[in-house]
């Protein structure tokens, strides 16, 4: 209970970063804390019985969350490194949203 | 199926399909794209009064094909919608032969002709149309097919009126489909039959159904141009002549009156809608009109626009025989339909033949013009004093029918109306009338096109004097079998004796 | 599930194809445009089959490796995901024919062909999907192949864009795995039709609801959380803009409408009436944005934010069955018209050199069946009858009138209002008659045929609907497969 309580707030405050965060690399970190705290709820919660063995199917949902969390990374890397490339300072709030 | 049971169909395939080709062809290609619309007219024609003859003989035409759970896209020949049709394929004939004379050398004759052949599909389906669905479709067709004709010239101002115009009819297309879909919700069909389709409910969705009517009239309102809806129509006058023509006479506003004769006649049914009041709510808003047109128009100063205002208020004579209740008064506005049509369309083409040669577009530049154009202006001056009501001419017939249907009905308000509607018709056209055969003519025109031995081009002057010749026909034949008065009469009777 | 079904192969082939179609197109260049349309087109043929499928035999479900739900992967069809199937397949054939030519004329590279392959097959995963958690991963490896597909277009501002659409995206599915976690906590399962059996309302219920609905919020870009859409959709490549606009943004939303049937089944009509407040908003302020912009690519992405409010406004109409048809007929019609709109936007850019709504000028001269697609598919966006569109708003209105709530007939009807003023802004200048000199050099003949034969379907989609109407939302199909559907 402690842990998925401890997940639940990382993934508070994580998110509250990714909001306010103006630079691409600090949204992205932000990004890797919120993941971790969902799977930690989700390795908390396997433990639903008490025994010994806990449930496997929240163990494959971290695994392939995992897998999903790091290559979102390495696009979103990618696509930083790019917009470095030719801007010097890239903010995520320089996208024109609303147009000339 | 047969050809023959297609034959609605084929009636709009006869100009949806020549206008489809008409978009693909290239600008020079006149000879052909003139060929596909004339024949694509007479073909028309040729398919509509075979119909009528195969109805007189008792072949009933239906095509339905399913569109929603419970809803289908109905056609349908019936009494009114083939009165309609032929009146819009005859005049729809007729425009072609002006319009193709008219935009003789003007940019982008391949899109005006086939958004042309497209406006006349839609009213050809409105016409055709079996139940208020089908009917807002075409409705809806009909207003983008007329948008690119009015913004044709690409001028400020016409994209100023097409604005407008769209403005106005989206609009009303979005209230109509909100009516009928609250129609819908309360008596769960949509078809037009005699009688009407409410009777069963007026009991118990009284309230409801008065709304509906309320947001239906407001719908089809903005097309009949009903006073505070009206204003797109003079606005709009900065089209071509033809296009006009069409607004006026053929396709837009007509569709208006029809879809308040289907939703009074076909729809609520007399009784109901005068059993709920709502009939003679239309008589007042169509009255309100009618002043409202003439004083408005009184103030013109250009031609065009003087006989938009004219429209207004004309058409809604046809409201008000349908909304006063009783046979004698119906039957002046259904026969008001092809009468006004037959009038309004020789005063465009006039106005339009002036406007072509001679360059004149203000009613003071008209001046001498019947020595000048003596046989456009004599087709214009028939015309003018049938639209003030002077017998013979087709004016006076359905003004004389709503008259005595309005005595009939109790509504001794209405003659009163009559006369001083006509008076102050008389009071717009007289003058004009004058100016153009008693004031000697200016030195100079602003732009003389003489162009051969006729006054104007013979592409556009036999259009002219046909119409006008057919509007003095059904004025001085209006008591032969075979007339639209007649026809009128026993669509009329019809109504009000199911 | 032990024997093969009659038919579970098409649901393989219809995730299998694509991803094998990627790599062949990933591996070999030369030959990825061919391999995609043949893809598209056998898909388009998988797609119609496993719909005609489950029209004869009802829902259908498949387990991967046979293992069944609780453990295994469970895939799942019926009429709902059946034509979205099809529709996904007729606007991929179209768009990927429409690239050819357009790849050919700018500097996007080849690595578009396996990403829209990857990216259709992530859909139609998506759309066979059975469980909360598989739902997860489709719909994550969607948005990733289509923030790859925006950031091809070599600009800044498309590659920020894009990055902006990926953090958005990331966010919004950890919140949705949160939710996840937490109905699975409460349920023990996660396929939908189990959960929608065993669903108690909890307070991690509840947190699920709010997590889910909101993540999915996001990622649908439903106002006000749709601030990442007009700049991902309209500085993509046109034919990236049409797929996204037309498919990808309606995945989430069809996630939900799968969690409404299932585990959100008694969630309080409060919740339905707020969705569909925002929906209300989403058409409004949508409409409004789009009438004021400059560019027409960045006017159809605005014009997207506001189509996407309709669909919202199913969750307070959930009750009547005519919802379920007027969206779905609805999603149907604006896939086609905004893929036909979005297509013909590009062809204009192109050929024109820019896409500046006030110097579109004699656009209706130079490339008429461009400005027709446009045309004809802004109309079905308006709603015009006979599109699909207008069908779909038919239904809803109807829905509204059932259950009384006319005020959201209204908010449809003014929607429509406003739809037509933006696209008729583009119209008109289309019209303007000036002497300023246009170098046009003239669009081929496939993308302008392309985008128009995707809003001739759009506007006659309306004729063809009937029979599709019957087939959704049957009594009991709209549950996403109660368990018992597996057993033939």
């Amino acid at each position: 209970m402690l842990y998925s309580l401890a997940g639940i707030a990382l993934f508070c405050i994580a998110l509250r970063a990714v909001i306010l965060a103006t630079a691409p690399l600090r949204a992205i970190l932000a990004v890797n804390v919120m993941s971790s705290g969902v799977f930690l709820v989700l390795v908390a919660l396997a433990r639903r019985t008490p025994g010994l063995v806990a449930d496997p199917v929240p163990h494959a949902m971290v695994i392939t969350g995992i897998v999903v969390a790091v290559s979102a990374t390495a696009m979103a890397i990618v696509l930083t490194q790019r917009l470095r490339a030719n801007v010097s300072a890239p903010t995520v709030e320089d996208t024109p949203g609303a147009g000339p | 199926m047969t050809w023959q049971a297609a034959l609605p169909l084929l009636v709009l395939a006869s100009s949806l399909l020549p206008g489809l080709v008409i978009f693909a062809l290239p600008e020079r290609s006149r000879t052909l794209r003139t060929a596909l619309n004339l024949s694509g007219a007479v073909v028309k024609l040729f398919l509509v009064v075979w119909m009528l003859w195969q109805s007189g003989q008792g072949v009933h035409y239906e095509l339905r094909a399913a569109l929603l759970p419970g809803l289908d896209l109905v056609l349908r020949s019936s009494e009114l919608g083939l009165f309609f049709v032929v009146l819009s394929a005859l005049l729809w004939l007729v425009t072609t032969i002006y319009a193709v004379g008219y935009l003789e050398d003007s940019p982008n004759r391949s899109r005006f002709f086939g958004f042309f052949s497209l406006c006349v599909t839609a009213t050809a389906g409105a016409a055709l149309a079996g139940n208020l669905i089908t009917f807002l479709a075409f409705y809806e067709m009909l207003t983008l097919a007329t948008y690119p004709l009015v913004v044709h010239r690409g001028t400020a101002a016409a994209r100023r009126a097409g604005r407008m115009y769209l403005a106005y009819t989206i609009g009303g297309g979005g209230v109509l489909t909100l009516g009928t879909l609250w129609l819908y919700s309360i008596t769960g069909t949509l078809e037009f039959v005699p009688g009407g389709i409410v009777a069963p409910f007026v009991d118990r969705n009284a309230t409801a159904l008065s709304a509906a009517f309320v947001v239906l009239v407001a719908g089809i309102g903005v097309k009949a141009a009903l006073v505070p809806l009206h204003s797109w129509l003079p606005t709009a006058m900065v089209a071509p002549a033809p296009v006009s023509a069409l607004l006026h006479a053929v396709a837009v506003v007509k569709v208006g009156a029809f879809g308040l004769m289907r939703l009074v006649f076909s729809t609520y049914g007399v009784e109901a809608a005068s059993g709920l009041g709502l009939a003679q709510g239309l008589a007042v808003v169509a009255a309100v009109t009618i002043v409202y047109g003439s004083l408005r128009a009184l103030a013109q100063t250009n031609l065009k626009r003087l006989l938009a205002y004219s429209t207004v208020s004309q058409l809604s004579y046809i409201a008000l025989g349908i909304a006063l209740g009783g046979a004698v008064a119906a039957t002046g506005g259904i026969v008001h339909l092809v009468h006004q049509g037959l009038m309004k369309i020789t005063l465009f083409f006039a106005a339009g033949n002036l406007a072509e040669t001679l360059g004149v577009h203000e009613i003071r530049d008209m001046r001498g013009a019947g020595r000048r154009m003596p046989w456009s202006m004599a087709a214009f001056t028939l015309c003018a004093f049938g639209m003030i009501g002077t017998p013979p001419m087709a004016g006076f017939i359905s003004k004389w029918y709503l008259g005595i249907g309005a005595v009939d009905s109790d509504a001794a308000w209405v003659v009163w109306l009559l006369a001083g509607s006509s008076i102050l018709n008389a009071a717009y056209f007289l003058p004009i009338v004058w100016a153009i055969w008693f004031e000697p003519p200016p030195e100079q025109w602003p732009h003389d096109k003489r162009s051969g031995r006729a006054e104007t081009s013979l592409m556009l002057l036999v259009p002219t004097l046909f119409t006008a010749a057919m509007a003095l026909a059904v004025g001085l034949f209006a008591a032969t079998p075979y007339s639209p008065l007649e026809w009128a009469r026993l669509i009329a009777a019809r109504q009000y004796a199911p | 599930m032990t024997a093969l079904e009659p038919g579970s192969t098409w649901v393989v082939w219809l995730i299998v194809s694509p991803l094998a179609a990627a790599l062949i197109a990933f591996l070999l260049p030369r030959v990825a445009a061919a391999i995609a349309l043949a893809n598209a087109l056998f898909m388009g043929v998988a797609a119609l089959a496993l719909l005609d499928l489950v029209t004869e035999q009802g829902p259908h479900r498949y387990s991967l490796g046979g293992w069944g739900a609780p453990l295994g992967i469970d895939l799942y069809a019926d009429p709902l995901s059946g034509v979205l199937l099809v529709v996904a397949a007729v606007v991929v054939l179209a768009t990927l024919f429409y690239s050819r030519d357009y790849l050919a004329r700018t500097a996007i590279g080849p690595l578009f062909w396996p990403i829209s392959l990857f990216l259709h097959a992530a859909l139609n995963a998506l759309l066979l999907s059975a469980d909360a958690f598989n739902l997860y991963v489709t719909l994550e490896l969607l948005s990733l192949s289509a923030v790859a597909l925006v950031a091809l277009a070599d600009e800044q501002r498309a590659v920020a864009a894009a990055l902006r659409y990926l953090l958005a995206s990331i966010v919004a599915s950890l919140a949705y795995l949160l939710g996840v976690a937490l109905l699975y906590h409460t349920a023990g399962v996660l396929d939908l039709a189990a959960l929608a059996e065993r669903a108690t309302w909890t307070p991690a219920t509840w947190a699920a609801l709010g997590l889910m609905t909101a993540g999915l919020a996001v990622k649908g870009a439903l106002f006000p959380v749709h601030f990442w859409l007009p700049g991902a959709h309209s500085y993509a490549p046109s034919p990236v803009s049409a797929l996204l606009s037309a498919l990808v943004v309606k995945a989430p939303f069809y996630v939900l409408l799968r969690l409404w049937y299932a585990p959100f089944a008694g969630a309080p009509e409060a919740v339905g009436t707020l969705l569909g407040l925002l929906g209300a908003l989403a058409i409004v302020w949508g409409s409004l944005q789009a009438l004021r912009q400059a560019r027409l690519k960045l006017l159809i992405a605005y014009s997207t934010v506001a189509q996407i409010g309709y669909l919202f406004l199913f969750f307070p109409l959930a009750q009547s069955r005519s919802a379920l048809q007027g969206v779905t007929v609805f999603i149907l019609g604006h896939a086609l018209a905004k893929a036909a709109m979005f297509l013909a936007a590009g062809n204009m850019h192109k050929c024109l050199g820019h896409d500046r709504i006030q110097d579109l000028h004699r656009v209706a001269r130079e490339l008429p069946v461009t400005l027709a697609a446009f045309a004809v598919g802004g109309v079905c966006i308006m709603g015009l009858p006979p599109s699909g569109n207008f069908i779909g708003k038919w239904l809803l209105i109807e829905a509204a009138f059932a259950q009384g709530e006319w005020g959201w007939a209204v908010v449809v009807v003014a929607g429509g209002l406003l739809s037509a003023a933006y696209v008729f802004r583009v119209l008109g200048h289309a019209f303007t008659v000036d002497d300023k000199p246009v170098d046009a050099s003239g669009a081929p003949a496939s993308m302008a045929w392309a985008a128009f034969a995707l809003a001739l379907l759009a506007l006659t989609l309306g004729v063809f609907a009937a029979p599709l109407i019957d087939l959704i939302g049957g009594p009991g199909e709209t549950a996403v497969a109660h368990l018992s559907s597996r057993e033939p």
